[in-house]
């Protein structure tokens, strides 16, 4: 009969009329989000990074300055080089996590916020300061064994010595760098991954 | 008796509340009619081909996530596997899998935001359909952002495989995604597809022959809506798809109606395609070994995928370097506009906002 | 005004409050002051109505949407309206420098006026009017008009192409809906046996919905196209003319517009009320309380069909107006007319049987007509809205 269609029409609309709104009321309720979320934020552990600089050379808009200190460092026995500079230009970064994947150390990682509204741009770039300064919400984001760990990255805060995949961390010259269980499993076993320790 | 009028010419775009972002029309009315119309493009280009002459090939992939940003995944797909077939290497089948998941599941979301439009083009209250429909895609989105972090601009796959295997949170949701969408579908069918004033306003208007459409190098949806019954999935597949079974859906009209009806078919089409790759699925690595950089040994690779939109693919020509010397993108938005004159010439003013919608281009993936 | 209005609760009270102060030789500033009053509340009334059903639409178009619509100012989003007209109030007053100044001012208050004047010819509720003219259904009719005049003059002044769309559209629908919503008016003219609404709603003892639907179908029909509802809101339909003949207003000339808008539909729904649902009558509940739920109810139907149906062609709305609404129309005064010469006794009143004889054959009618016209209207597809077609393009345009 002509006219059906449209009287089904209204009842799709009165079904939905009647069902449960699908939105949220964002300041007070949030979607749920989930551990791999790529948020602003960066969450940088200095224990850990080398300044290597893996991240700049990948980051496919060179947003990353890395500024490094080689006079001085023990590097020749495990030490780093001393990071003067590490500037992201949040206003230009397009959360890729690129950066994430390149780092071999595991020192840089995405962050879980996304409310950083600032009034201007010059605010955007985050820099070494404050990155020190940051809780530690590090997002699983190509960091698997945080979320095996059945980590939360929303609400717990991790310290650099959990969020490492160990076993290939591990540098036999650097033995203070992982818990102390673990590194000598590694030493016992001699499990150093080469493989994975590339450029 | 006569009256002497005069033709309008009036400037739809590009900031128009209809023209799908910044795609400007000048039109020639004669009252509500359509005497001639001129595309006017580049109000959103930003030269990708060039700057991913500038990037490593790896990087390259957070550029393609940029062109047709309401179907990233596929951008995504069309982009490493001409990289892949550069470099020659073999994707693991769980990656394959992953991909072609995650690749209907971006389909499913493109039909649906082309097929929520659909009614607000035709004037319907612009929130009905396309609240239904977002919802639904949100929960895509969600998926999307349980895969790889990112809803939109997602970055998902790798050279040699996707970055890293899906969680264990995803499968149930994509299980009750599974369930529950035809049902959201059927809803979606009775609210557009069998309303009468719909099919008034839709049917036979703006029609493209299947002559036309193979001219003009037409490809996706529209070129099936003519009854052309081609569909890269199935001429030469790629990824997981050579595993599943599926109907390549078409559609004799070739008109407004019938292009967002084929839309509307496929997206059951991908849910079976999901269905049966969810189902064989094994566990495995998820990537080959690829370092995030390479060089390719001199040579060209053009791998054509079947994106939501139509045949998309990436042009690679490699010097050697680590970046792509040359890299062509074959977009389906930019080709669907070729008969842009042909089918609003005639029409009304009405007409054209929704034949305009029927192409479902995005403007990202026009002007690149 | 006089006696009719002098029955009223309000205008009894003030008068005699006012020749209690100053004495019975000022009974003409008592009557003037009382008068004054009334229409003020009238007015303030229709307003308040419209405000609140600014945001009863945006609610209720939320829930439809699966949303919820705006619920932050006030309870439950309550003062949305008044926040929206702070915001329009604040906002700078553009007059495009090519636009006809004065014709571009008017506008709006042309079509505030014929809202509010239509006002004054409809019963809230018993005894709540402010005149009972002899002819209310034809200055109802004159009154609405006079809306679809200022729609004209706005899309003329704004200098601005869309505009004129707008404009020329909405001159096509007025004179495309007002036969039919004419005719349909005629019918139930035909049915109370006077024009006057207070003597239309005094005759129903059966609802004329249910005597005649397919006046009440014509009747909505006609009205939304005539209020630039959907599915017949070429006027400003927003996908494709950007906002028809309101593209170049902004601040609180667009609020008045809207406002309007919205004053236009709490007046048809109450003219539906009082025509087809037996306006203020009803049983246990006061009268006032009747007539808003009745408008309240011809709203929800409104945003309804707002949330639902997609907009037509402006072709089609044409070609639906006069190959099926027209000739619809005509079947139905045709019908009633001869019904009421059967039926009628000597004085020409009908009686409750006869009523509901009529109520038996105006279904059956409606129900035979309706799907014969749309075969008849178009034979090939069996649409009433017309074929799409391709226009022929000359060559050198």
């Amino acid at each position: 009969m002509y006219g059906s269609g449209m009287l089904k029409a209204f009842g799709v609309t009165l079904q939905n009329f009647l069902r449960k709104p699908s939105t949220v009321q964002y300041p007070e309720e949030r979607l749920q989000q989930h551990p791999r979320f790529r948020g602003q934020e960066f969450t940088w552990y200095e224990e850990r990074c080398t300044g290597c600089a893996s991240c700049a050379k990948y980051c496919p808009l060179g947003i990353i300055k890395i500024v490094t200190d080689p006079s001085g460092g023990d590097y020749q026995d495990g030490g780093s080089y001393r990071i003067d500079q590490f500037d992201i230009d949040q206003a230009r970064c397009m959360y890729c996590g690129i950066c994430v994947e390149a780092c071999p150390y595991d020192a840089l990682h995405m962050g879980t916020r996304f409310e950083a509204a600032t009034y201007s741009r010059e605010d955007l770039v985050i820099t070494i300061d404050d990155l020190r300064a940051r809780p530690k919400h590090p997002s699983a984001w190509f960091r698997p064994q945080l979320a095996k760990e059945g980590f939360d990255p929303f609400t717990e805060i991790a310290d650099w010595r959990e969020v490492g995949r160990e076993t290939y961390f591990w540098h036999p010259k650097r033995p203070e760098m992982v818990p102390e269980d673990l590194a000598q499993k590694a030493s016992s076993d001699g499990d150093y991954d080469k493989s994975q320790d590339n450029d | 008796m006569s009256l002497h009028t005069e033709p309008v010419v009036v400037n739809i775009g590009p900031h128009h509340p209809s023209t799908h972002g910044v795609f400007r029309m000048r039109v020639t009315f004669d009252g509500e009619n359509v005497q001639d119309v001129e595309p006017v493009i580049g109000y959103l280009h930003r030269g990708t081909e060039k700057l991913a002459e500038e990037r490593q090939y790896s990087q390259v992939i957070t550029l393609t996530d940029r062109l047709d940003y309401v179907a990233s995944m596929t951008n995504n797909q069309a982009y490493v596997l001409s990289c892949e077939k550069l470099i020659d290497i073999e994707v693991p089948d769980r990656g394959k899998y992953l991909r072609t998941i995650a690749a209907e599941l971006q389909r499913v979301a493109s039909h649906l935001v082309g097929v929520g439009f659909f009614l607000a083009e035709l004037g319907g209250f612009g929130g009905t359909a396309l609240m239904y429909c977002f919802r639904e895609r949100e929960r895509i989105l969600d998926m999307f952002e349980m895969l790889c972090g990112a809803r939109i601009t997602v970055s998902f796959m790798r050279i040699g495989g996707v970055f890293q295997d899906a969680p264990e949170e995803f499968w149930p949701a994509l299980r009750k995604f599974l369930d529950e969408m035809p049902g959201y579908a059927d809803e979606l069918n009775k609210l557009i597809f069998e309303s009468e004033i719909v099919q008034a306003r839709t049917k036979n208007v703006s029609v493209i022959s299947a002559d036309q459409a193979i001219d003009a190098s037409l490809t996706g949806p529209i070129l099936r809506a003519s009854g052309v019954p081609w569909d890269i999935r199935a001429a030469q597949p790629y990824d997981a798809y050579d595993q599943v079974k599926f109907d390549v859906i078409t559609a004799q009209g070739g008109d407004n109606f019938d292009r967002f009806w084929v839309r509307m078919l496929e997206v059951e089409q991908s849910l079976k395609i999901i269905e049966q790759c969810y189902r064989d699925i094994r566990s495995g690595p998820v990537r080959s070994t690829t370092s995030l950089l390479f060089r390719p040994s001199p040579g060209e690779a053009y791998v054509p995928i079947e994106a939501p939109k139509g045949e998309l693919g990436f042009y690679l020509v490699s010097d050697g370097s680590i970046a792509p010397y040359r890299c062509k993108i074959r977009s389906p938005s930019f080709i669907s506009l070729t008969l842009f004159k042909e089918m609003l010439v005639g029409w009304k003013l009405a007409d054209i906002i929704v034949s305009l919608g029927s192409l479902d281009f995005n403007m990202g993936e026009v002007d690149r | 005004m006089g006696e009719a209005l002098a029955e009223n609760i309000v205008y009894r009270h003030v008068y005699e409050f006012i020749l209690s102060v100053f004495g019975s030789e000022l009974a003409w500033l008592a009557y003037a002051i009382a008068t004054f009053s009334v229409v003020l509340l009238v007015v303030n009334v229709l307003m308040l109505l419209a405000t609140f059903y600014t945001w009863a639409e945006r609610r209720l178009l939320g829930r439809f949407t699966n949303r919820l619509g705006p619920n932050r100012a006030g309870p439950f989003g309550l003062l949305q309206a008044l926040a929206d007209a702070v915001k329009l109030l604040t906002k700078e007053d553009i007059v495009p420098r090519s636009a006809d100044r004065w014709v571009f001012n008017i506008a709006p208050i042309v079509m505030l006026g014929s809202v509010l004047m239509a006002m004054g010819v409809i019963p809230l509720g018993e005894k709540t009017f402010l005149a009972d003219l002899n002819i209310g259904l034809l200055y109802l009719v004159a009154v609405s008009g006079l809306g679809s005049i200022a729609v004209l003059m706005a899309g003329y002044a704004s200098a601005n192409k869309f505009s004129t769309f707008g404009a020329m559209r909405a001159a096509a629908v007025l004179i495309s809906y007002e036969i039919p919503l004419v005719m349909s008016l005629l019918s139930i003219t035909i049915l109370a046996g006077s024009m006057s609404l207070i003597e239309v709603v005094n005759s129903q003892t059966i609802p004329f919905l249910l005597v005649t639907p397919l006046a009440a179908f014509i009747f909505l029909t006609a009205m939304s196209a005539e209020l630039n509802r959907s599915p017949f809101d070429i006027t400003e339909g927003e996908s494709e003319i950007v906002a028809g003949y309101l593209t170049e207003y902004s601040g609180m000339k667009f609020g008045t517009f809207m406002l309007a808008e919205f004053a236009a539909l709490m007046v048809a729904g109450a003219v539906f009320a009082v025509l087809f649902l037996q306006g203020w009558k009803w049983a246990i509940l006061p009268s006032h309380i009747w007539m808003l739920l009745k408008v309240g109810l011809f709203a929800l139907l409104a945003t309804w069909v707002r949330s639902t149906l997609p907009r037509l062609r402006p072709d089609q709305i044409l070609t639906f107006a006069w190959k099926f609404l027209f000739p619809l129309s005509l079947i139905n005064v045709i019908a009633l007319s001869v019904q009421r010469l059967l039926l009628a006794d000597e004085f020409g009143n009908l009686q409750q049987q006869d009523m509901w004889l009529m109520v038996v054959s105006n279904w059956i009618l409606m129900v035979v007509a309706v799907p014969v016209l749309i075969k008849i209207t178009n034979r090939k597809s069996g649409i009433p809205f017309g074929e799409s077609a391709k226009f022929h393009v000359g060559k050198g345009v």
